[in-house]
């Protein structure tokens, strides 16, 4: 019975693969990783040496416990001609079954406690990164550094409805990752801006809720190079899973390199601030940000969806003034899932989505919006 | 004498008006049942929505938004609508004739905390065709996600959600009253049946924790629309103290999902193996010692929150704790089957599988006890994977399992034997193939409530969803075969239906009549 089970239900599957690769995805990219990683740094190995500590356990009693019922299963049966006994206590055997598994137990709380103390060892930190979630991207700040950036979703739209066909990194690219250098113990601390998230690198060990009001916080060190990519692991809303943490590893002096360059950027923002922008430029730069950072709620067509998310086509917000649209963005709306954009989006940024939005999908208010307005605006507060 | 039910013979209206105004426990369990497997039906097509829309990496079917709805709904409708009025229903059906009662002490509560189930949950699946859509917050809604961030309609869930509460305090109190004043002359606690035991510590449980759940709810409702702030940070609230509040009712409600579950495969494997329960009163003490573990383990679902340390290993430790009573109680259970003479009908099947697939469950919740591991699993495919197997092979298995088990002393007909086996192997195969694939796509990564995932978790998410299907046919399966059996079935009017079957029940005629035990049974 079981067998001829399985046999169909191979035959159900085998089809079923074949649609899988006719649909792009490619064989490559669909490993089949079954535990957990072992990662990078000595917290994941903790977690990891834990992990198979409990599953090997876990495994022996089992293999104890349900082999001991397969054979009474086969040994006494009726239709073998068992006879029922009629016993139904034994005070010895009972208080061993209890006493056995507390025993087991008080051993295993010894080496998970040790790595529970090798989470939580947070102190002497070489390096602090504020890490802020936001629905539904993830806010990077070098403490003390003055380095500040955003980390969204690179994945198109197109490739997630299925408009285009789905790249190698399909849900795990992100506009800008986090660079952490090598040999150096960083300390992430970890907060939210509206929900509740959650930041987790598998390979790091580390997970924690990014909750409003609070500060929680990890740590991680390793001397392997590489790319991370992990997710947020908290319900968050619509977003929830299209915001992947991914972060890079980096030699030391390559990573100072980094940091000087993003600081060196920040310098040319502030500069170029004032410069004009043309029409046309703003609509490109616009549609970029809108894809971003509103079409998941607002949608692409700015239809929104009735009753949670108001069409920005034909809203009176987008048709009237524009310093009224632009301080929806900055201010945000109270007591509603709109929230300010001030410190998510740039000057440049917030004007051209703001440009865009009056000038899109027969919005054609005609106008530009120019950085130094947004500047203005938050200027005038 | 008392005279008999209405039928389909006397009229329509007399019969929905029998339905409408019944005071008979029977009666009573029979709407519970039927209720809870309409509600079963529908999660589970929410689940057939879920799991569709995850059957390839990409978003195919449905929009995000609906997901979460959809993942959301699934939660509340399978706990408060499909597992908890299924197990009332069987204590309605079962309690009074198990302790020799001519019904349940309080009978018109018993009626009202049935009838406004239905309204609680038109309420909640009523915001799905509304504006703004269903809740899309997960069923532990979590604020500020379901506060500030929730739609207009999260008041209607709400309003659901503490008319879920008022019913099942009502049938808590009704089942504790019963068994505390009705029982036969001569059925003292330590003789009751352990699916008694268990429903006993069960209401105790739900009395204490769905208040619980009630000041949750309000303190949302006053957050949404009176201005205060208990779970706004920017208010001086604590979205964490959300969490806190919930969890000391989320964690007694698995007990009181399972417990009752525990009673039944303890009625049901004793009688398949033609021996009598193993250690019966270490089962009445390690219940009672799950049911009070229950209530200092809460925060070994918030490992990921930012407890201090000393929190966390608390609650660790405490939840290791919980495998000790559990043990004794799968070893009890397989200890009754030893020397026993065992066969295999359906009944047993569901329970044997329960024995093996809870005890995986089970291992798995060790493995997620110690803190330092969670931080790996939690919210994860990993944590997916493990309630679903205690909670379907635990939950819905022995539901599953009572129902063949009862079902001819019920309605006096057998069910079709094959017909009951052939759905066992599909519900089990069909369950494994789609919650075994989901430790290892937690463990290589992917988090729970995700509408849309990586290419390296694609095949894994379809073998998961295949397997889903499976399972979703059986259930149909299971419906075909309880309405041909009490239509069409085999009569029967064997008292004891069962070879080795035990207790007052089974003392009574099949069918069982309507009004039972007028005069009490001599236990001794």
């Amino acid at each position: 019975m079981l067998k001829r089970a399985q046999a169909l239900f191979l035959s159900l599957l085998s089809p079923a693969i074949a649609l899988a690769m006719a649909g792009g995805v490619s064989a490559e990219s669909a490993t089949r990783q079954l535990n957990m990683p072992q990662g990078v740094t000595e917290v994941s190995q903790a977690a990891y040496d834990i992990h198979m500590i409990m599953m090997w356990i876990c495994t022996v009693i089992g293999i104890a416990v349900f082999g001991f019922m397969f054979y009474v299963m086969y040994a006494h049966r009726k239709s073998r001609g068992a006879v029922a006994a009629n016993f139904h206590e034994h005070h010895v055997v009972e208080l061993i079954w209890t006493i056995v598994p507390a025993l087991i137990l008080i051993v295993m709380a010894i080496p998970a406690t040790s790595a529970l103390l090798k989470v939580y060892d947070t102190e002497n930190a070489d390096i602090d990164i504020k890490v802020t979630g936001y629905q539904w991207k993830w806010q990077y700040e070098y403490i003390g550094e003055g380095v500040k950036f955003m980390s969204e979703l690179r994945t198109s739209q197109d490739e997630i409805y299925g408009r285009a066909p789905k790249g190698e990194h399909y849900l795990r690219e992100v506009t800008q990752p986090l660079v952490i250098p090598t040999g150096k113990k960083v300390r992430f601390l970890i907060t939210g801006n509206d929900v509740i998230h959650s930041w987790w690198v598998p390979d790091f060990g580390v997970k924690r809720d990014a909750v409003p009001g609070l500060f929680t916080a990890a740590w991680a060190k390793t001397d392997v190079p590489g790319t991370y990519v992990g997710e947020c692991t908290e319900l968050c809303g619509i977003g929830h899973a299209f915001m992947p943490v991914v972060v890079e590893v980096k030699e030391e002096a390559e990573y100072n390199e980094w940091l000087a360059g993003k600081k060196e950027e920040a310098a040319i923002y502030k500069s170029t601030i004032g410069k004009e922008w043309s029409f046309d430029e703003l609509m490109v730069r616009g549609e970029e940000v809108y894809e971003r950072s509103c079409a998941a709620c607002h949608q692409s067509d700015g239809n929104g969806i009735p009753g949670v998310f108001p069409a920005l086509k034909d809203s009176p917000i987008a048709l009237g003034a524009k310093e009224g649209h632009i301080a929806v963005l900055i201010d945000g709306v109270a007591g509603t899932s709109m929230q300010s954009f001030a410190d998510q989006l740039s000057e440049v940024d917030i004007a051209a989505v703001v440009h865009y939005e009056r000038n899109a999908w027969g919005n054609d208010v005609g106008d530009i919006t120019q950085p130094v307005d947004v500047l203005n605006y938050k200027q005038g507060q | 004498m008392a005279h008999g039910p209405a039928t389909l013979a006397d009229g329509w209206g007399k019969y929905i008006s029998r339905w409408v105004f019944t005071t008979n426990h029977k009666d009573i369990g029979t709407l519970y049942l039927w209720f809870s497997f309409a509600m079963f039906i529908m999660g589970g097509a929410f689940a057939m929505i879920i799991r569709a829309e995850l059957f390839q990496p990409g978003m195919q079917l449905i929009k995000p938004e609906f997901f979460n709805q959809m993942t959301t709904m699934h939660g509340l409708v399978m706990v408060f609508g499909a597992i908890m009025p299924a197990f009332v229903g069987l204590a309605n059906w079962l309690i009074p004739m198990m302790i020799g009662a001519p019904d349940m002490a309080l009978p018109r509560m018993n009626n009202l905390s049935f009838w406004i189930l239905p309204f609680a949950f038109a309420i909640l699946t009523s915001t799905l065709f509304m504006e703004g859509g269903g809740p899309n917050f997960g069923w532990t809604f979590y604020a500020p996600l379901s506060t500030t961030y929730a739609p207009d309609t999260v008041n209607y869930f709400i309003f659901g959600v503490h008319i879920m509460g008022a019913s099942s305090i009502m049938g808590s109190i009704n089942i504790i009253a019963t068994v505390m004043n009705m029982r036969a002359p001569g059925m003292t606690y330590m003789k009751m049946p352990l699916f008694v035991w268990t429903w006993v510590i069960t209401a105790f449980l739900l009395v204490a924790v769905m208040p619980v759940l009630a000041g949750a709810v309000t303190m949302m409702l006053m957050d949404i629309n009176f201005g205060t702030s208990f779970f706004d940070a920017a208010g001086g609230g604590d979205p964490v103290l959300f969490q806190h509040v919930f969890w000391f009712f989320g964690h007694p409600e698995v007990y009181i999902i399972i417990l009752p579950a525990f009673g039944v495969v303890s009625q049901i494997i004793p009688t398949f193996s033609r021996k009598p329960l193993f250690g019966y009163s270490s089962m009445v003490y390690a219940t009672a010692a799950i049911a009070f573990l229950s209530f200092v383990v809460w925060a070994h679902h918030m490992f990921t929150v930012g407890m201090p340390i000393a929190g966390e290993l608390y609650f660790m430790y405490a939840t290791m704790l919980i495998a000790v009573p559990t043990g004794v109680k799968v070893f009890n259970w397989i200890t009754t089957m030893y020397r026993g003479s065992l066969t295999f009908e359906t009944p047993m099947l569901f329970s044997i599988a329960f024995v093996i697939l809870f005890t995986f469950g089970g291992f798995t919740g060790m493995m997620l006890s110690i803190a330092a591991a969670d931080m790996q699993y939690h919210d994860t495919y990993f944590v997916v994977a493990h309630f679903h197997y205690v909670m379907v092979a635990g939950a819905v298995f022995s539901g599953t399992a009572a129902v063949y088990y009862w079902l001819p002393k019920w309605c006096g007909k057998m069910y079709n034997e094959t017909m009951g086996k052939v759905q066992f192997w599909i519900a089990f195969i069909g369950f494994n193939i789609t919650f075994m694939p989901q430790h290892f796509l937690g463990l290589a990564g992917m988090p729970r409530r995700y509408a849309d995932y990586g290419l390296q978790f694609a095949d894994w998410n379809m073998v998961s969803s295949i397997g889903a299907f499976m399972y979703g046919g059986a259930q149909i399966l299971f419906l075909f075969n309880v309405i041909r059996t009490i239509g069409w079935g085999k009569p029967t009017d064997d008292p004891q239906v069962w070879e080795g079957a035990e207790g007052l029940e089974w003392t009574l005629p099949t069918p069982a009549p309507y009004h039972t035990f007028a005069t009490p049974p001599e236990v001794k």
